[in-house]
């Protein structure tokens, strides 16, 4: 980080543009990660699920559990352990968003759309305030497990350096973005999903289970969140109970900038979000960024309220 | 060998103070077209939305018999259950097809529960299993049936919505096939078709029940479809039955004449 501020003290080239664009990219691929998870409920039920932060949040602290777990089990293969904790976080943060469903949202399914945003802010504040007391108020940090990388310098004096770590996780996210994708597009599962999101009655009228379906919508979006808090926590090194509070508003920023409902929106979203606060922080100011990010939010809803690649909704007969 | 029978006993269905459908019972044979008729607002719609699911009747019972002797008390299960076990479907009078979705993609999602079953709630599917590719196999040759005997081949990939008014009818009735149902619901089929449409949508009617031994209960308001092709006929004024007969007793029914199909040219009131 703290070559960003040096930037905005002197001058900047090719090489710090291209560093930042490397910063952005791997910020966009969080955020995109995260930002499914709003765009396919939303989609789906018509809510925005505000505790999709925190979910991703319980993500990055499960992921440290099972790094611990991994250690202790004497495993110190850094690509085993990385590969068993994700596996490992994907499964409990799912379980974690199917039970956040079940208990919180699916009594509300008949209610008034304000009821269960209501109810996912409650959510919010209840995991929060659990993760607080089981693990504490303290940030958690976790020693830098994958490191190493590639350093250029087209331009002379300053150095573009991409990581091993940001190449893992752009690779990771396109994987599973290609994986999501073809989920969405050619499986049963996904069909379902998109049936029921335009129309549930006539989906259940057909034989789709409309509530395991939604359920299936939240246990995937929980563990592309989880995937985002597992790289989140070895790329920062440290998390708190407080990380998915912004996080999932950046993100949430991100699936409206794309247009919410819109899958690869919510990726074009989440790479823009990244690549405005990479190049804000490098550029203008560190200190300004959530600005930014948030003022992008505000230009949105302004000009372009369906998102870059939203349709407007249309009135249900 | 028996055939199915949709036994309605004493339905009712309240909207507050307003009986839509009041005491109603009827029998329905497998083996038949069975149309119900009557002026609006008469409960035809309602009907169907019991038997489907849609609405919870207030009282009565509405049982589905498969000819294995199977029983199903529709008016228990849910919405999905009743198109998946009870295997009743059914179209709407407003279309209400999957619009985004291709006309191919919306006769998948109609087998959805078997396909669900083979792809081990994705995973299967996801790896490219042989099960689950054999199970979609199937489902594909099933909905290129269907969309070849209802003259939609060529539009198979193209968006559901911008099919023509005719077609999205006819994929309507096709996507309802798909899901393999014992008894199919439909709620004016020929709405807004022209003629040439009309005589196509009879034609497809009488062979799912000549061919492929579906009961068709159906709503209509084009006499001309009705007569012709129904087995039964179901007259309903105001939520009640005031007849139920052959095509050929309904239309000397004085009742019915003076409810319905008499008032109709005087009154505009259809």
């Amino acid at each position: 980080m703290e070559f960003l501020s040096r930037a905005c003290a002197g001058g900047a080239g090719i090489d710090y543009f291209l560093q930042q664009l490397v910063n952005g990219v791997t910020l966009g691929a969080i955020y995109g990660l995260i930002a499914i998870g709003y765009t396919m409920v939303y989609g789906i039920i018509g809510m925005i699920n505000f505790a999709h932060g925190d979910i991703y949040m319980i993500g990055a602290f499960i992921s440290l559990v099972g790094f611990l777990l991994m250690s202790a089990l004497g495993i110190t293969s850094v690509p085993i352990a990385i590969a068993g904790v994700l596996l490992f976080a994907m499964i409990f943060t799912a379980v974690y968003g199917w039970t956040v469903e079940r208990v919180a949202y699916r009594p509300l399914r008949g209610a008034p759309r304000l009821a269960p945003l209501i109810s996912a802010i409650g959510v919010s504040i209840v995991l929060q305030n659990y993760v607080q007391l089981a693990q504490g108020a303290r940030v958690k940090p976790l020693q830098p497990m994958v490191q190493g990388g590639f350093t250029f310098s087209p331009g002379g004096e300053f150095h573009v350096t991409i990581s091993i770590l940001q190449i893992m996780i752009v690779l990771l996210t396109l994987s599973l973005m290609a994986g999501f994708t073809y989920l969405i597009q050619k499986t049963p599962l996904g069909r379902a999903q998109r049936a029921t999101e335009q129309d549930r009655t006539m989906a259940a009228l057909l034989g789709v289970d409309v509530d395991r379906t939604i359920s299936a919508t939240f246990v995937i979006g929980a563990s592309l969140a989880a995937v985002a808090g597992l790289m989140v926590t070895l790329y920062y090194g440290v998390i708190d109970f407080y990380l998915g509070f912004v996080a999932g508003i950046k993100a949430f920023t991100a699936a409206v900038l794309g247009g919410i409902g819109s899958l690869p929106g919510a990726m074009l979203g989440g790479l823009l979000i990244g690549l405005i606060e990479a190049f804000w922080s490098g550029y203008c100011s560190i200190a300004y960024k959530d600005v930014a990010v948030f003022g992008v939010l505000v230009l949105v809803l302004i000009f372009r309220p369906t998102g870059l690649l939203g349709r407007p909704e249309v009135e249900k007969v | 060998m028996t055939q199915p029978v949709l036994d309605v006993s004493n339905l009712s269905m309240r909207f507050g103070g307003l009986a839509a459908i009041d005491n109603l019972s009827f029998t329905a044979r497998g083996d038949h077209i069975t149309a119900i008729i009557g002026p609006n607002g008469a409960g035809k719609t309602t009907v169907f939305n019991c038997l489907t699911g849609f609405y919870r009747p207030t009282g009565g019972s509405v049982r589905v018999t498969h000819d294995n002797g199977k029983q199903f008390q529709l008016e228990r299960m849910a919405g999905f259950e009743i198109a998946r076990k009870a295997r009743v479907l059914r179209t709407f009078q407003n279309i209400r097809l999957f619009a985004g979705m291709t006309a191919l993609e919306n006769l998948l999602v109609a087998q959805h529960t078997e396909l669900m079953r083979a792809s081990w709630y994705s995973v299967a599917g996801l790896l490219g299993l042989k099960p689950y590719e054999k199970a979609t196999r199937t489902a594909m040759e099933r909905a290129r049936y269907w969309l070849d005997r209802v003259g939609l081949t060529a539009q198979a990939n193209n968006p559901a919505g911008s099919l023509s008014y005719g077609l999205q009818r006819k994929l309507e009735i096709a996507r309802a096939m798909c899901a393999n149902p014992v008894f199919l619901c439909l709620d004016e089929p020929a709405a807004g078709l022209n003629p040439r449409e009309d005589q196509e949508l009879v034609e497809i009617l009488l062979e799912l029940k000549r061919e492929h031994n579906i009961a068709i209960i159906l709503i209509e308001h084009d006499m001309g479809v009705v007569m012709h092709i129904s087995d039964h006929i179901v007259v309903l004024d105001h939520g009640a039955c005031i007849a139920d007969g052959t095509p050929a007793e309904i239309r000397a029914n004085e009742k019915v004449i003076k409810a319905y199909l008499g008032q109709d040219d005087s009154e505009e009131d259809g």
